[in-house]
Formats: structure tokens, sequence, C-alpha cells
């Protein structure tokens, strides 16, 4: 959308294929109780903000639909609904998209299905005894689709967090694998977590300044959650309301799960981490003038390390009833007929700039900025892939 | 009942005595292990181990002993002793063919000769961080015996499989274990 809205700008003709309606993901691929991890105040697409009476409050998913929705009417973006693409091939001109209403030639393409089309399983989700049942984020809904009685969450990105919690909310025993993390506080010295990204330019931090993007790329959500109380939801949280920890999930092994003894060793990452990120926001404030209205500087109690974690699980005495992966998401890249796919499935691209001509990508983790799949970020990435995208073809016009 | 005319240089009598004494004294059977180690230089480093914990005091070995630990010189590294992962295939091997020998003196089979070939295969990419989908340690590990004892073949392979499911090192290799480190 927000790439359409930059191309109108530029009038360079286009249309937005989309397989089912505006913000389509949003209507179908989300858990019903998921909110927007950014505030209102940061909801924003080219030439279009919030607007609402609650600035530092989170979107619901309906909201997010409507708000999207309301930009694609705003913007007069000319989207073909219901239009399923099926194939994308390079042609002499550039590209043949082949649909379910039949085939378009375009001169460039932008890819825009997102970095979350498939939820990504561990090899052992093979192993599991059928005794238990298994979900992902996308088929989740809520606690009551779930059996009765014990459940195993595996990951503690924003989903895992999120999902642990509201599932020891329904009454059941949580169970959390916890592997490699990311923690934050959603609120900082008075401040969402998010305007700190924002204000002191971690957020902007650009794809060809970081040192290991590959890393930075594949990292975890942050485990944050978008609530009226603006409440943080870290492990301490978790483990202080009867959810138990364990660690990361290492193998499935005659229907025991085998979880890592090195659970510590993830707190203290995590920890070091989130430290390291606020002493960058404080030396950040230290920078500027000193009205800068923020409260006073604030630490957090270390992650709690369990007096004993459990380090395996017998998946066969009905204890856990089913399994809830939050192990990521992977893109769904089956319909692009262009070699531009690595063999661990993502896109070879230079911030967005696809390694075939004329072939863009957007919303994607740190595509070109930290902020990338946050919805604040797609407005400057859009920019950015958008004036490329308009020298090729002028390029290309030029050398007619 | 160890039989007599078995000798393969285990005491299983001593230990069958230590199982019925410590049946009584649980915490006698807390035992601590530990190491000293010294880095030297590079990736060389030298851990020493004498003394122990176990049935409730302070114990040690006859005499304090010296491990060397380095890599290859193919890792740019000096080669001052074997890698710490192959220190892991050592404490398995050896504590497998311990176990071998303690089972077979318990069941009365004679053995001649008991040889194990241990390989494990790692993928360095995990270690040299190239790829984070690929584990640091082990991806597999094969032990190969060629055991000749007065046995059959099948009271041979009971032999290992015994030796196995009371291997200590085993365990800690195939079961995951808690680990806490601290810097004082």
């Amino acid at each position: 959308m927000a790439t359409s809205r930059c191309l109108t700008e530029r009038a360079i003709d286009h249309i937005v294929l989309e397989r089912g309606d505006v913000a389509n993901s949003w209507r179908r691929e989300r858990w019903d109780s998921l909110r927007l991890l950014t505030p209102n105040w940061q909801a924003r697409l080219p030439g279009y903000r919030y607007d609402g009476a609650d600035p530092d409050g989170f979107m619901t998913v309906a909201e997010v639909v409507a708000f999207v929705s309301r930009f694609a009417t705003l913007a007069a973006a000319p989207v073909r609904p219901h239009t399923t693409v099926t194939s994308v091939r390079p042609v002499d001109a550039g590209y043949r998209v082949a649909t379910e209403h039949g085939d378009i030639e375009c001169r460039t393409v932008v890819l825009a299905s997102g970095a979350c089309n498939v939820a990504h399983l561990p090899a052992c989700h093979q192993a599991i005894p059928s005794s238990v049942a298994q979900f992902t984020p996308l088929d989740y809904g809520n606690p009551r689709r779930l059996p009765e009685g014990g459940v195993l969450v595996v990951g503690a990105s924003a989903t895992g967090v999120q999902l642990a919690e509201e599932i020891h909310r329904s009454g059941r025993r949580v169970t959390l694998a916890v592997g490699e993390h990311v923690r934050l506080p959603r609120l900082y010295r008075g401040r969402d977590v998010l305007w700190w990204m924002d204000a002191s330019g971690v957020w902007n931090q650009r794809y060809d300044e970081i040192e290991d993007l590959t890393r930075a790329r594949r990292l975890p959500s942050p485990q944050l959650v978008g609530t009226p109380e603006r409440t943080t939801l870290d492990l301490n949280v978790l483990s202080a309301i009867g959810v138990e920890l364990v660690g990361r999930l290492a193998m499935v092994r005659d229907g025991r799960a085998l979880f890592s003894g090195g659970l510590r060793n993830q707190f203290a990452l995590a920890d070091l981490k989130m430290d390291r990120l606020l002493d960058t926001f404080d030396d950040w404030t230290r920078s500027q003038a000193a009205d800068t209205d923020v409260g006073p500087v604030e630490r957090f109690e270390p992650t709690r390390v369990p007096a004993s974690s459990r380090l395996t699980l017998d998946l066969r005495n009905g204890e856990i009833r089913s399994i809830v992966w939050a192990t990521g998401f992977r893109p769904d890249y089956s319909w692009l007929d262009v070699p531009v796919v690595d063999c661990k499935g993502h896109l070879r691209h230079d911030g967005g700039v696809v390694d075939a001509p004329g072939l863009y990508a957007i919303g994607l983790p740190v595509l070109r900025r930290r902020k990338s799949t946050f919805i604040c970020g797609a407005e400057d990435d859009a920019r950015d892939i958008v004036d490329h995208l308009a020298h090729y073809l002028a390029g290309r016009r030029g050398k007619r | 009942m160890a039989v007599s005319s078995v000798n393969n240089g285990v005491n299983v009598q001593a230990l069958l005595d230590a199982r019925e004494v410590l049946k009584g004294a649980p915490e006698a059977a807390k035992f601590t292990w530990r190491a000293s180690c010294k880095w030297q230089n590079g990736t060389h480093s030298q851990t020493k181990i004498q003394r122990f914990f176990g049935l409730g005091q302070e114990q040690q070995h006859k005499t304090e002993f010296s491990f060397e630990a380095d890599h290859p010189e193919i890792f740019a590294s000096e080669d001052h002793g074997i890698t710490p992962v192959e220190y892991m295939l050592v404490g398995l091997a050896s504590c497998l063919t311990a176990g071998v020998a303690a089972v077979a003196q318990n069941r009365g089979i004679q053995l001649r000769s008991v040889e194990a070939k241990v390989e494990g295969g790692m993928d360095v990419r995990g270690i040299l961080g190239i790829d984070s989908d690929v584990r640091n340690g082990y991806d597999d590990i094969k032990v190969t015996f060629k055991i000749d004892a007065d046995a059959s073949k099948k009271d041979i392979e009971a032999l290992v499989a015994q030796s196995q499911k009371r291997s200590a090192v085993y365990d800690v290799i195939t079961n995951p274990t808690n680990v806490k480190v601290e810097v004082v």
C-alpha cells in the first residue's frame, strides 16, 4: 500500500494484486487478541497517520484492517482484490505475472507478500506423539480452540510470550520453551520503548550500516505486547503468574521433549543486550537538549532463573495436550519463478533491490532499516524502493 | 556374584559392596568432580585434575594429572594438545569401555580384548558463526566396539548395551544438563 502510494505520487502506472481483500493477512492470519506492537501515534503510511483519540493505545486487528483499508481508499490505490498470483517469471520486456484471472505483463514487480506467509516448525515436530494437538500462530485463533489440559508453547518472541500469557489466563498450565530472545520493557523512563527506538535513531539504522546483517534479519521479534495498560510482558512477568520456563526445545525422543540446559545463558544474553540498548538510549538523552521530557534512568530486574528447570517433559502421559509453535515464520516464494531465492528460502536482495533487474521487495526484516517490518517503517523503505524503480524505468527508456 | 574363574581386573565385589553401603547413605553417594583450567596462550590451555569430593569428604587421585588442549594448525593454532571436543570422545570411549569391563566381570564373561573407535561428525559452520541453523556441537557420534570375549555375539551386544545404560558420559552427551557459568 505504501509503495503504491509512492508510485502514484510519481505518476508511475501500476496495479496492486491482492489475493483477498486489502489487509488480507490481518483479516485471516492473526490471532484474535493481537494488537499492533507500535503505539497508535506511530501508525503512519505515506501522507496518512493515526488521528484518533488514543495516541498511546495499540490497534486491534480490526482497527488495523480499517486503518489500512481507509488508506487504500484515500490513496485511491489501484487494488485488484481476490487475485491470487500463481507465478512471476521473467520475459523480455520485464515480467509476466500469472494470476487466477489471467496474465499481466509489466516492466517491474515489487514483492510485498511479506515475511510471515508460513509458520516455521522445527523438524522435531514430526516426532510429537499424535495424542498431542499441534497449532501454529496462523491457525491458533484463541485458547478456546485448544484442548483442555497442559500446553507447551515453543518460542519466546512476541508471539510466544503473548500466546503463553493468554493461554495461561484461560486456565491451562503453560510451559514455555525459551531459546534466543529479545527482551524489552514496554515503557522506559516513562516513554514507550518504540519511542526510544525511533527518537534515538536505532530504528533508522540502515541495513548497510549493520555489522551482522544476516543476524539482524533473523532476530526474533522483541518480547512486546500492545495492551491498553501498556504493560511489559517479559519472562519475569510470565514466571510470576505461573508459566513454567524451560530451555530451548532441543529434540523430541521416544515421546519426550528434551530442553537445553542453557536457559540461564539465554537469560543472561537477553538481559545484557537489553541493558546495552538502554545504555544507548541514555547516551542519546545526554546528547540532547536538557529539556527532553523523560523520566529518570532505570534498570530492570535481571530475568529470574528458576531454581530448577525441567530438562525433559513426557509428551505421552497426558500432562501436555497441545503444543503451540511460536518458532517464527518464513516467506513463501513458491510462485516466484525467478532464480533469486537462496537455498534457505531467503530472497537475495540488496536493501529491497532484488538480484534480478526490475524486481523489488518491501516489508522484509531490516530490508533497508531496523524498522522495516513495523508499520511506520514502510514509508521510508517504499520511497527508497520507488526511487530506484523510477531510475530503472527511466534508464531503460533512455536506452531504447 | 562374580564367577571366580573370570578376571577382567575389575573388583566387582567391591563395587557391589559399595552399592549396598550407599543405598543406606545417599549423602555419601554425592560426588563432585573438579578440573582447573588455565589459559596458556592463543587457544592453548592446560587443565589439571587431582582433587574431588565423594563419600562425604575430600578425596584425591594418587597424583595430579595434566591435560593440554589446543587446536590443530589448520585452525591457525599451535597444536599443543587435542581439541576440547576430542576430550569428549576420550571421555565417551573410556567410560563405555570401563563399563564393558565391569559388566562383563559381573556377568562372568572373560574379556580378551576390547577396542573402541569413536567418530564424531561436526559441521564447523556452527562454531564459526557462518550459519545459525547449524549447531555448534557434534551432529552425530558413532562408537564401534571390537570385542573378543568368551561369550556369544548376543551376550557381547548386551554387554555394550548395558554399558551405555550405566555410562555417565553417555548420559551427559545424550541428555540435556543444566550448566551454570559465572564470572567472579
